[in-house]
């Protein structure tokens, strides 16, 4: 199967997915707006730009499958099957959150859609997900865990550990890289010493590809290969997703690290655009299609804001609950 | 006295040191251009420029690391976490390795670096960005602990670490950046060891640090609104600490009570109140010892709990007002 063909999956699972592709640009904006107006407080980080690497590996994973996120973690949340409404909850503190209000932007999980969370600290998750991974292996339960990280948490320690770790042991985990070209204000290119990070798969011995982050279909492809060949007992692997965050890295960054030509050609690249343009041109849908489409996800998002406002605050007498399990 | 913030502070004391010593350099992550976590730094990489504020990769083992191996061999290397509960990652480096290694080689070689970082809640940045985990670094013989609580201080005791010839984690409260106050213009020092009075007073001690000296005045403020005395005392640094003026003061209160952010079971009140415990001072006591802390739990994102989960000034007075109405 070649998903690179927008004509080989089926017109319902691509509407789905564009439809989720705004619903995670319109939740991250809409939380830019708040946290501007002071509504939404502590600190969030954005994926406006990257919708196209969360939207197209998790379209290729089943309910059973898992993942772990990164403080920049609504759109991989949203596209392993999160209601946006308790995620917008969580972020306006409330008691119907996902996390009871406790966690915010950056911890938010959801383990029975197999989301094991965001995760605060960067490299967090690579070693968690291989432990995931672990656990299918040694239960037999036949589910992949994605691991989603960044260009900048490849540099941590965590990250050799936990790929060797995976690789000697064969565990089913795909090892996501959203290369979004910054860690903060760190330059890919100025931190690290390998023209892809996919390269450091062979460190490991286990295969690598790069692939237009950008492009759902180059993402839905490579995600494919990697899901099987970790099913089939192979072990893990590192897919490299080539993308770019349209906005700072959080609440106040002047960008002054980066250029606004560099911007304005990464802004050219709309992943939301490029699956429009593809998807019309195969004949799935028209551009009145894409307008209701997106028309779902603005109202979905302004029901995820009424639900939040509607909720009601954590009350006090929670604050010491749910530090250890009963 | 001109007045500066706190953040300014730091950086002052920075770029003094900087100009001065070719020794001292920078590391650590988004310390160039982005200036910083929090600003900090902001300016310093166009002065100083990329080969003493130097950019790291998102890699704290290896700056921890590299900050103990460059102080072993003759820098003075100062390295920001961005935020001390990061201080996980570099801690092997900090706790293993930088703290022993003169005592294991027999008193040979020094390590003269300053680990800089934010530390406490308040900004609902919830769990993993908000914890005070001074204590850490206080149980570990090798490691001095500084937690500065006003601009002037943060000067003076920044200069003070960097010109030791030990590690150094220095504490700087993310709520304190923003705060004014006098600050020289020229370089000086305050010694490590030496607790600060913030406040005289003769009826009851209050020993607080970082944001809760702050409190801990305000609270102090109130209850002499109440003619209560109260003398709040900012030991400044945790290790080495000032036992004498911490057990002078309760000498003449006769009350102690002890308020910090951090956790209070297991957290560094524990240790105040047994010094004085132990001290000449348990005869002067009118009152059993008493220590307000955090809750034991992961700090909150909900702003509501997350103030809930710390010591807040009513609780300071209260806590006063019964230990000095006791008596009467
Ligand atoms: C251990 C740790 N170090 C530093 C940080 C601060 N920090 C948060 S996100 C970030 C950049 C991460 O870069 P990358 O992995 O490329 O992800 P991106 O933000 O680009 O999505 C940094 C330095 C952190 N949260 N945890
Ligand atoms: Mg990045």
């Amino acid at each position: 199967m070649n998903l690179k063909l927008p004509e080989a999956v089926s017109t319902e699972k691509l509407t789905e997915l564009y439809e989720q592709m705004w619903l995670i640009r319109l939740f991250d904006e809409k939380v830019d707006e708040f946290f501007a107006k002071g509504k939404i407080h502590g600190t969030t980080h954005l994926a406006v730009g990257q919708e196209a690497s969360a939207a197209g590996v998790c379209a290729l994973l089943d309910d059973s499958d898992k993942i772990t996120s990164t403080h920049r973690g609504h759109g991989h949340c949203i596209s392993k099957g999160a209601d946006t409404r308790y995620m917008m909850a969580e972020l306006f503190g409330r008691e119907t959150g996902y996390c009871k209000g406790k966690g915010g932007s950056m911890h938010i999980a959801d383990l029975k859609k197999g989301n094991l969370g965001a995760n605060g600290i960067v490299g967090g998750g690579f070693a968690i997900a291989a432990g995931a991974a672990l656990t299918s292996q040694m239960k037999d339960e036949g589910y992949v865990v994605v691991c989603f990280f960044g260009d900048g948490a490849s540099n941590e320690g965590s990250f050799h550990e936990a790929l060797n770790l995976a690789s000697i042991w064969k565990l089913p985990v795909i090892f996501v890289c959203e290369n979004n070209q910054y860690g903060m204000s760190g330059s890919v290119n100025d931190m690290t010493n390998v023209s892809d990070i996919a390269d450091r798969s062979a460190s490991y011995g286990i295969p690598g590809s790069v692939v237009d982050g950008n492009d759902i279909f180059d993402v839905m492809q490579a995600t494919d290969e990697a899901v099987r060949f970790a099913r089939e007992g192979n072990g893990p692997s590192l897919v490299e997703c080539k993308t770019y965050r349209w906005k700072g890295h959080s609440k106040s960054d002047a960008k002054k690290y980066r250029t606004r030509e560099e911007e304005k050609q990464w802004r050219d690249r709309d992943p939301i655009r490029l699956m429009k343009e593809k998807l019309i041109e195969a004949g799935h849908f028209t551009e009145e299609d894409a307008e209701d489409i997106k028309k779902k996800a603005v109202e979905m998002i302004e029901e995820s804001v009424q639900f939040a406002l509607d909720s009601k605050e954590p009350d006090v007498s929670t604050l010491l609950e749910d530090v250890y399990a009963e | 006295m001109r007045e500066i913030t706190y953040l300014e502070a730091v950086r002052e004391a920075l770029s003094q040191e900087m100009r001065n010593n070719e020794d001292v350099y920078m590391l650590g992550e988004d310390i160039g251009v982005y200036g910083g976590a929090f600003g900090v730094s902001r300016g310093m990489i166009e002065e100083f420029g990329p080969e003493r504020i130097r950019n790291t990769p998102i890699s704290e083992a290896a700056i921890s690391g590299t900050a103990v191996g460059s102080a072993l061999t003759g820098m003075r290397p100062i390295l920001e976490l961005q935020f001390s509960d990061f201080i996980t990652i570099a801690m092997d480096n900090l706790a293993n390795q930088a703290a022993k290694i003169r005592y294991m080689y027999g008193g040979k070689g020094t390590i003269p670096m300053v680990l800089r970082t934010p530390s406490g809640s308040g900004t609902g940045a919830a769990a993993q960005h908000s914890q005070s985990l001074e204590a850490w670094a206080a149980h570990i013989p090798g490691l001095k602990v500084v937690q500065p609580s006003t601009a002037g201080d943060a000067k003076g005791l920044l200069k003070a670490a960097i010109d030791d010839s030990n590690p150094v984690v220095f504490y700087e409260h993310k709520l304190l950046y923003k705060t004014s106050g006098e600050v020289p213009e020229e370089q000086y020092s305050i010694p490590l060891g030496k607790a600060d009075i913030k406040q005289e007073g003769t009826d009851a001690t209050i020993v607080a640090t970082a944001m809760m000296v702050h409190k801990s005045l305000e609270a102090a403020n109130l209850l002499s609104e109440k003619g209560i005395d109260v003398e709040v005392v900012d030991p400044r640094t945790l290790v080495p600490f000032d036992t004498e003026t911490v057990v002078e003061s309760v000498k003449k209160t006769g009350r102690l009570l002890v308020v910090h952010e951090a956790v209070k079971f297991g957290g560094i009140g524990g240790e105040i109140a047994s010094i004085v415990a132990e001290s000449e001072a348990f005869d002067y006591l009118d009152y059993p010892i008493r220590r307000l802390g955090a809750a034991f739990v992961p700090v909150p994102y909900n702003p509501v709990l997350e103030k809930a989960s710390v010591p807040s000034v009513e609780e300071i007075v209260e806590n006063i007002q019964e230990m000095v109405n006791y008596q009467s």
